[in-house]
């Protein structure tokens, strides 16, 4: 995967700060970067024109704040568009005034159409809302079976028939579903390719036949440039009219979501985030650009620490961490409450910066983390309190204390520093400064990029 | 000429397939990646292709990423292309990146054969084709349904199973999949069965609970049966763009793959992945899946692919 754009174009620009307004070449530069790293995450190459195009056009000429590098000036640019594209358009669902609101899901085989709707039903079911579920995959073995078990883990009716056509069973499940009071009806259609004439029609057919509240698109985020030509098919047969996007659990970048959204007008609507069938989330479009960008998701961070933290000393740290202010004391104070996070290997993902670099780290090792415990324990209050104290013969007393390096005593001195930076950041407003992590594993040899290419692009050039 | 399952199972008197059947396998996948296609030649045809023209590179350049290739493996392409000053060796160059031609090892009796892969790749119909296809050869086959978490992936198999007169394993739903692979080899010991095909639960590279259980269940079958898993096959969708990496990359750690399954190629997605898996992981395409019928599980032949990746 890719290092966070930030730090590229970090590489790329140079300390340009304080030069007043970012200069043709530099932005240049910068978009080789934005380029790459916007094709890195399956963004389609068409969009990535227009898109790199559109920015380079904001950038030109942009003040360079001062509380930001160049680099991280163009990540805002970037980070700004990308979150307008993604975010415009209506992310809710249409709920009927006349119920039976339907919902219909639509997509590719494997897509996760099946697993959504029983999501979908649930994250309707904890709304308030009394869902049905109707199967209308007649085609993949067992498909009716996985919805009907699906069914009973959430507690929703399932109305299914084993035979016939998938047009009838849409007819008869809303009818069914209608008449035992139901106020959404959720349709799971059969994966189909997009090029599969027949199964499209078919789909158009059930469309005309349910006339849905909804047509949802159910997008893998893992698709690669196919995502456009999928995107336009479905739209063209059954106009959908917003994506369900799946799988993001994983480390897909999900550039697919934005070439849907660029291509077809339509918004990303949910998000579904995890194995459990209550890890279905409405679309938050920062998030999705941070991502793409390859920026971690310090907002389900934060989101998750609140409901994690206590709201008191939630408080108190906000405000020290926002004034810069986090000593060791705070420090150990977030580093408990990080604990009951949960699996800390799933929270430290989500840190800018920090994504790459676990990378190839299968476990954060709790010993680890018990070691920089075994640290701050060894400071003394005065320490603890006021970490620029610590000179070299600190360290080495800390490090002995602890049974540790004074290696690994300034790796965390540094984690300190990074951190109280970025919170401050957070706190002023503007983009979070993303952690060097210089020597961290990971951050190795450059694979070969287009960087390289273009070098020797313009050594092409010249040989004319 | 295209590869035969008779060369791909290492038979002893296996030929390449014959001309006949490969004009339609190779029209077949042509079609399937005619939307590539259509961006190379209509933009690249080697005749037309001026290698002192810069925009023409780029446009060879848009072509391959445009087909999920990946920006490090077309840097790669497009380096050696311009070695040789043109794009008429390209085909060549693609192929050449997924290395020799593989063979699927299935000599062992019992051979144990672990699939993994996320999750929608298309385990299950993988697992049901090839069974099916093992069968029509002569070999005697158990299907394991060790994917107990999806609901009803078991009933799924075991449709497939059926279809392809293979034995069945199976297990409750939630039972521990290890267990289910050791009870399916026991069972091809006992039956002097051929070949055990070992279904597992699509899971996230990234899920670290899950890929232990998969180590796990590989680790298990190694200690039921000396030099097992003979093959662990990792199935990517063509679909996926460059996540297929970072799968494959994980999985081949976890599992130890030995050779990747190249699914849904009848759709306009060229699998362009498979280059950079291939060429950065050497990891060998073994498979490919063309349609949903028994007989659309087919051999990967390297040239085939080149060739219709970028020409007619």
């Amino acid at each position: 995967m890719f290092d966070a754009l930030s730090d590229k174009l970090q590489q790329a620009l140079g300390d340009l700060r304080g030069r007043g307004t970012l200069d043709d070449e530099a932005i240049s530069r910068a978009m080789r970067e934005v380029r790459l790293a916007l094709l890195e995450a399956d963004v389609n190459f068409e969009i990535v024109k227009q898109f790199v195009a559109q920015v380079r056009e904001r950038a030109l000429g942009a003040d360079v704040q001062k509380s930001l590098t160049p680099g991280q000036q163009v990540v805002k640019i970037v980070h700004e568009e990308l979150t307008e594209l993604m975010g415009s358009g209506d992310s809710r669902l249409a709920f009927s005034p006349r119920p039976p609101t339907t919902i219909l899901l639509a997509g590719l085989q494997g897509s996760g159409k099946t697993t959504a709707a029983g999501k979908l039903a649930l994250l309707l079911k904890n709304d308030g809302k009394k869902p049905a579920l109707v199967a209308a995959d007649l085609q993949r073995p067992a498909a009716i079976d996985q919805l009907r078990q699906l069914g009973e883990q959430v507690d929703v009716p399932v109305y299914a028939e084993e035979r016939g056509d998938p047009v009838k069973a849409v007819r008869d499940g809303i009818a069914r579903a209608t008449a035992d009071g139901r106020d959404v009806v959720i349709l799971d259609t059969a994966g189909r390719l997009h090029v599969d004439a027949p199964l499209m029609e078919e789909l158009a057919a059930v469309r005309n036949e349910a006339r849905p509240t909804n047509v949802l698109l159910v997008l893998d985020a893992m698709t690669g440039q196919e995502a456009v030509n999928v995107a336009k098919a479905f739209q063209e047969r059954i106009d959908f009219d917003g994506v369900l996007l799946t799988k993001l659990d994983g480390d897909a970048r999900g550039g697919a979501a934005l070439s849907v959204r660029a291509i077809t007008g339509r918004p990303i609507k949910l998000a579904s985030v995890g194995e459990k069938l209550d890890a279905l989330e409405w679309f938050h479009p920062d998030r999705m650009a941070s991502r793409i960008l390859g920026m971690g998701d310090v907002l389900t961070l934060i989101e998750r620490a609140e409901s994690a933290i206590g709201e008191d000393e939630k408080e108190e740290l906000e405000r020290r961490m926002l004034q810069g202010e986090f000593s060791f004391d705070d420090f150990l104070k977030s580093y408990k409450m990080l604990r009951r996070m949960g699996p800390l290997q799933g929270v430290l993902k989500l840190i800018p910066g920090l994504g790459k670099q676990l990378e190839g780290l299968d476990d954060v090792d709790e010993k680890e983390l018990g070691r920089v415990e075994g640290i701050i324990l060894s400071m003394t209050p005065h320490e603890r309190r006021v970490p620029h104290a610590i000179d070299s013969s600190r360290r080495k007393r800390i490090a002995a204390g602890s049974g540790t390096t004074v290696t690994q005593v300034n790796q965390l001195l540094e984690a300190r520093k990074q951190m109280a930076k970025m919170m401050k950041l957070v706190g002023s407003g503007t983009m979070p400064q993303l952690p060097g992590m210089a020597g961290a594993p990971g951050s190795g040899a450059p694979r070969p990029s287009a960087t390289r290419k273009s070098k020797s692009k313009r050594k092409r050039k010249a040989r004319k | 000429m295209a590869r035969s399952w008779g060369e791909l199972l290492g038979e002893t008197d296996a030929a390449p397939e014959p001309e006949e059947t490969r004009a339609g396998m190779f029209s077949r996948l042509r079609e399937s990646l005619a939307k590539s296609r259509r961006a190379l030649t209509g933009e690249l045809a080697a005749a037309a292709f001026d290698p002192g023209n810069e925009a023409d590179w780029e446009r060879l350049e848009e072509a391959l990423i445009v087909g999920d290739v990946g920006v490090p493996a077309t840097a790669e392409l497009v380096r050696r292309l311009e070695a040789r000053g043109g794009i008429e060796h390209l085909a060549e160059e693609v192929a050449s990146l997924f290395g020799e031609p593989p063979t699927l090892n299935v000599a062992a009796r019992p051979s144990v054969i672990l699939v993994v892969g996320v999750n929608g790749t298309g385990k299950t119909t993988t697992i049901g084709k090839l069974a099916a296809k093992l069968s029509a050869r002569g070999y005697s086959v158990v299907v394991a349904a060790a994917d107990t978490f999806r609901a009803a992936a078991e009933e799924q198999l075991e449709i497939w199973a059926q279809r392809a007169g293979a034995d069945f394993v199976g297990s409750e739903r939630g039972g521990d999949p290890a267990a289910v692979a050791y009870d399916a080899i026991a069972a091809a010991q006992a039956r002097g069965r051929d070949v055990v095909i070992v279904d597992t639960a699509g899971r996230l590279h990234t899920q670290t609970n899950l890929m232990e259980e998969l180590a796990k269940v590989r680790r298990v079958i190694a200690a039921k049966l000396e030099g097992a898993p003979h093959e662990t096959l990792l199935v990517v969708d063509a679909t996926t763009g460059q996540n297929g990496l970072q799968q494959a990359k994980l999985f081949a750690e976890v599992a130890g793959v030995t050779g990747v399954v190249l699914t849904k190629l009848d759709g306009s997605a060229k699998g362009g992945v498979a280059i950079p898996i291939a060429y950065e992981l050497g990891l060998p395409v073994k498979l490919i899946g063309v349609g949903e019928g028994l007989d659309d599980l087919r051999p990967f032949d390297a040239q085939d692919f080149a060739r219709a990746l970028v020409a007619g």
